[in-house]
């Protein structure tokens, strides 16, 4: 939807982490991105080359691990992990589910040099 | 942003050029929303997977991450390391050791021949930026007991005229409104012969609003305690759904043309709307739409979504819109 944002918005903790822990390179930096969060993740692969140039994470290797979708059953009150957004409830059949997490789109960590 | 966009781009407000850079208010102090959902503090324990070779055995270790150590593990589960800050602290199965990589000074003082290389915990949200931004909106509304909305449609919904109108009804009620496009001052044109105070702001190539374009719109606009506040976003039925900017609630506007399968194919713009409404009801009968069909997949992306239909244009419905607003408006007084 918006990777580039993403991607400054990445570049901007990274810059804060750097001057907080003192390191000046970046080698990995891993990404918590829900399911339901919207991430186009190709597309924020490119924005991060792009954005990252001239700041400590210029070519670091951006890794993105998936976490699952949560939803909430409006018609069994349970918490349920679905595939796909629109994915009826697997333990009722009911279709009316309100996410209740994987929109996370977070750094999880660094390795820094 | 999309990636045509290029957050680079200046954005105006009213006219006034800012950077982007400032515009984000890089330089100011900002919580940092550091998210420990998972239990651990600074001083967490990382998991690793670093396979030992214990003589002919491999063993591994369950693992979240990969580093080097530059040193060989001679086992029996006691770690000579070069590095004596490092300290493992093996519990049989359970293998949790302290990371006192973290924070043993700056990767500046190097040592010769020794790896700096550190793992850091971040665990940061990449919108925390925004989200402590709208916090600090939220909270400045709050304290005036300012009821802010976020309309948020796509282009050609309606949003402009049921604001116009909505203004019109509210008669002397203090208001003002934030208004965000890509280009152009039109629709701040539009507000502002109703009477009312209006700003704009051109995000340039920009497809959403953020928090803080809209706490530098509410440090110009000053809104009056206890007034409203209308914020309306960017036409974009994407990208306004994940910048939160510190409203009371989101208000997704559909009109009736648009076509009832809009909420299956934009879910996550109302899921975050407390309410849609539905607009120009009066075209309806000339455009074979089925209203429930569309409530019906509303409630299916969100089950508690309020909904109310009218027509801007005749003013149909506009009299429960105004009591939901009125209501809210108590609310945030409260």
């Amino acid at each position: 939807m918006h990777e580039m944002s993403l991607a400054e918005g990445i570049r901007s903790i990274v810059e804060d982490q750097a001057r907080t822990h003192g390191f000046s390179r970046v080698r990995v930096l891993r990404l918590e991105i829900g399911r339901f969060a919207g991430v186009e993740k190709p597309a924020l692969d490119f924005a991060f080359d792009v954005v990252m140039r001239g700041s400590p994470a210029e070519g670091a290797r951006l890794e993105m691990i998936d976490l699952p979708g949560q939803a909430l059953c409006y018609d069994c009150a349970r918490t349920v992990e679905i595939a796909d957004r629109l994915d009826p409830c697997p333990l009722c059949g009911g279709g009316r589910l309100i996410p209740q997490g994987g929109d996370e789109m977070r750094i999880k960590d660094m390795e820094v040099l | 942003m999309c990636t045509v966009c290029g957050c680079g781009d200046k954005v105006t407000v009213d006219g006034k050029e800012i950077s982007h850079d400032e515009a984000h208010r890089l330089g100011l102090a900002h919580d940092h929303h550091h998210d420990h959902a998972q239990g651990h503090s600074h001083h967490h324990h990382h998991s690793h997977s670093h396979s030992h070779r214990h003589g002919d055995l491999v063993h591994e270790h369950p693992h979240d991450h990969h580093h080097d150590h530059g040193h060989d593990h001679a086992h029996g589960h006691s770690h000579d390391h070069g590095d004596a800050d490092h300290a493992h602290a093996h519990g049989g199965d359970d293998h949790h050791h302290d990371h006192h990589h973290y924070g043993t000074g700056p990767a500046g003082v190097s040592v010769p021949g020794m790896s700096q290389e550190r793992l850091i915990a971040v665990e940061t949200s990449i919108l925390a930026k925004n989200d402590a931004l709208a916090a600090g909106n939220r909270r400045v509304l709050r304290a005036l007991g300012v009821l802010a909305l976020n309309l948020v449609s796509s282009p050609g919904s309606g949003k402009t005229t049921l604001l116009c109108r909505t203004i019109q009804a509210l008669g002397e009620a203090p208001l003002a409104v934030i208004e965000g496009d890509q280009q152009t001052s039109a629709d701040a044109d539009r507000i502002r012969a109703t009477g009312a105070r209006a700003i704009q702001i051109n995000t340039g190539k920009g497809c959403h609003l953020d928090a803080a374009m809209v706490g530098r719109a509410i440090d110009d606009l000053r809104p009056r305690p206890g007034s409203y506040l209308f914020i309306e976003n960017v036409g974009n039925l994407v990208c306004p759904a994940a910048f939160d900017l510190g409203e009371a609630a989101k208000v997704a506007i559909l009109s009736v043309t648009e076509g009832e399968d809009k909420p299956l194919k934009y879910p996550d713009m109302f899921t975050a709307a407390r309410l849609a409404i539905l607009n120009k009801t009066d075209l309806a009968p000339h455009c074979d739409v089925d209203l429930g069909l569309y409530e019906a997949n509303l409630r299916r992306v969100n089950p508690g979504i309020e909904i109310l239909r009218l027509s801007a244009r005749t003013g149909e419905g506009m009299g429960a819109w105004l009591e939901w607003l009125r209501a809210r408006l108590a609310e945030a007084q409260a």
